[in-house]
């Protein structure tokens, strides 16, 4: 309870800094009444329309993030893994592009998350044609690893074919991932799709500690593999995919966070799950908040700076546990 | 009554069978040891009675649903896995999660459960400690006494002595022989002939798949026996505690 009080707060603190840091110097209570839709127009359209969204899409990318690195983790009995292993966000990524390249994108606002969505829910059905609905763990990531690898190698096709070099710029920048300019719409179409991904996800608890004592032990325990793998693939297809849909890719956020809470989390997968939504809501609301105060007339991307935060984190991780691991 | 039965089950690996018509009843009371020689199928014989691998035949555990079975036996699997650092009675109550209802806390009744694992297994003074930090010996401890808060009729166990030190092992079987005295039964995989002509109330002896023998220790455990299906010139002892085997030689 202790952690998830901290965690709370914490997740709170940053959404708000999010809500009240920015360009625009808006006072709390001025920028607390234009939230409402009271006081000054611009003010009104600032929060609403620019800040608000924001952060709520920082914080839903965080959730989804976090919750899939710790399912993906704890069903795969390994701290390295991480959501982007089964080849949704590569898919979904792919699928943005392919958006900007064409122009479809500019066609209609939700022109671009629609495609990369639909590029997600086309890789889990490639992984589960090649894996089978009752594959081994091994053969899901081997097809999630040959699905990443071909959607890498086709956005560097499409990259390659770009006719100018304005256009493939924007995919550059689109691929370092952000969550600045978003609007409502956007918050809209992501929530649904994400909260089912949240719900699957969050389900997979009881099966994740059962499979801590290995897959012949949780079977035995009364937990079904099969279900389990497929609530894993379509929780993380559905959160990871509308993720990087609306934000791009986002890194490091997955394997990290898992990894910095679970000695808080006394180890226990179950617990690590809701932990690391909080943490990865958190993590990247400070990340977003980073872009802003450092460099704000630069547009710092997102996922340059959730790198650099993380990669460091993750060396000092590594070199604290380094005697644990060996 | 019975806790296990099992009707001619037959597990294949590709074609050929690795179990093969097997048929066993087990009832109350009973501290059932298989043995036999590596590759006897004695690991698919258990597996395949929990329904864990695809079988043909009939068992009265796999017909069950995976709740089911999961409230009336317990399994030990031969690899011993604990893949995140938590403490002793965290892994201990994980043999509690058949029984909590999504998202519950342990009840008095399962924390009841664990204490007493932890205390016939000798592990009372390890609660906090990391499992993950344990020697392998004392994490297969820790394992038993899962299987043991899970508090079902039946236990099956796959080699579950095996890289315990001696002491480790004649208080582990004597916690199995026990549990048997209790009205429960165990169904084990065991390589030490001697302590399990000692501490099991029955023995079934596996050859290539098929059941040999299948009776009480000093039946089994004869020397045409084990020349048979062991290939083991070997010697059998009475004493006042069972059987001693004292293997001479291997025939060839």
């Amino acid at each position: 309870m202790k952690l998830f009080s901290a965690l709370m707060v914490l997740t709170v603190a940053m959404f708000l800094a999010s809500l009240f840091v920015g360009y625009a110097a808006i006072s709390v209570p001025e920028g607390l009444a234009a939230l409402f839709g009271r006081g000054n127009p611009l003010y009104v359209t600032i929060m609403q329309d620019i800040r608000l969204p924001r952060a709520l899409l920082a914080a839903m990318v965080g959730v989804s993030l976090g919750l899939a690195g710790a399912a993906m983790q704890g069903f795969l009995r390994n701290p390295l893994a991480e959501p982007g292993l089964i080849g949704v966000s590569g898919s979904a990524a792919l699928g943005a592009v392919i958006a900007l390249q064409t122009g479809l994108a500019t066609a209609f606002a939700l022109a671009l998350p629609i495609t990369a969505l639909s590029f997600a829910a086309l890789a889990v059905g490639l992984i589960l044609l090649l894996a089978g609905p009752r594959g081994s763990s091994l053969t899901l990531i081997l097809a999630g690893i040959a699905v990443s690898a071909f959607a890498a190698a086709l956005t560097s096709l499409t990259l390659n074919l770009s006719p100018n070099p304005y256009a493939a710029s924007e995919i550059m920048f689109w691929m370092m991932g952000s969550v600045a300019n978003r609007a409502m719409s956007h918050v809209w179409l992501a929530l649904p799709i994400m909260a089912l991904g949240w719900i699957a996800l969050a389900g997979l608890g009881r099966g994740l500690d059962a499979l801590t004592l290995g897959e012949d032990a949780a079977e035995a325990l009364g937990i079904s593999l099969s279900r389990l793998r497929l609530q894993l693939l379509f929780g993380t297809a559905a959160a990871v995919g509308a993720a990087t849909a609306m934000a791009g890719a986002v890194g490091f956020v997955g394997l990290v966070v898992p990894h910095i809470l679970r000695r808080f989390a006394h180890g226990r997968p179950s617990t690590l799950l809701w932990a690391s939504a909080l943490g990865g809501a958190a993590m990247v609301l400070a990340a977003d908040l980073t872009t802003r105060l450092v460099l704000p007339d630069r547009d710092l991307k997102l996922g340059v700076v959730m790198a650099l935060i993380g990669a460091p984190l993750f060396l000092h991780l590594i070199y604290k546990t380094r005697k644990e691991i060996a | 009554m019975t806790f296990l039965s099992v009707q001619n089950l037959t597990v294949r690996r590709g074609e050929c069978p690795v179990v093969d018509a097997a048929s066993l009843v087990i009832g109350p009371g009973e501290c059932v040891g298989l043995i036999g020689p590596n590759g006897a199928g004695k690991t698919s014989l258990l597996r395949g009675a929990l329904g864990l691998l695809t079988y043909e035949g009939t068992s009265s555990l796999a017909a069950l649903s995976p709740k089911q079975r999961a409230a009336q036996a317990a399994w030990l699997p031969q690899t011993r896995e604990i893949a995140w650092p938590m403490s002793v009675e965290r892994i201990v109550a994980l043999g509690r999660l058949p029984y909590l209802a999504r998202g519950a806390r342990l009840s008095s009744t399962d924390q009841t459960a664990v204490d007493a694992a932890l205390t016939r297994m000798g592990l009372q003074n390890y609660r906090t400690r990391l499992a993950t930090a344990l020697s392998g010996g004392e994490q297969a401890r820790v394992l038993i006494a899962r299987t043991l808060a899970q508090d079902t009729p039946l236990l099956m166990a796959d080699e579950p002595i095996a890289g315990l030190d001696p002491a480790a092992q004649i208080a582990t079987l004597q916690v199995f022989k026990t549990l048997a005295q209790e009205g429960r039964a165990v169904l084990t995989s065991l390589h030490d002939l001697s302590l399990a002509g000692r501490y099991c109330t029955r023995l079934i002896l596996l050859g290539a798949g098929r059941i040999i023998a299948d009776g009480a220790p000093r039946d089994v455990l004869t020397p045409a026996l084990l020349a048979e299906v062991f290939r083991l010139e070997a010697e059998v002892i009475d004493t006042p505690q069972g059987p001693i085997v004292q293997p001479l030689g291997v025939l060839t």
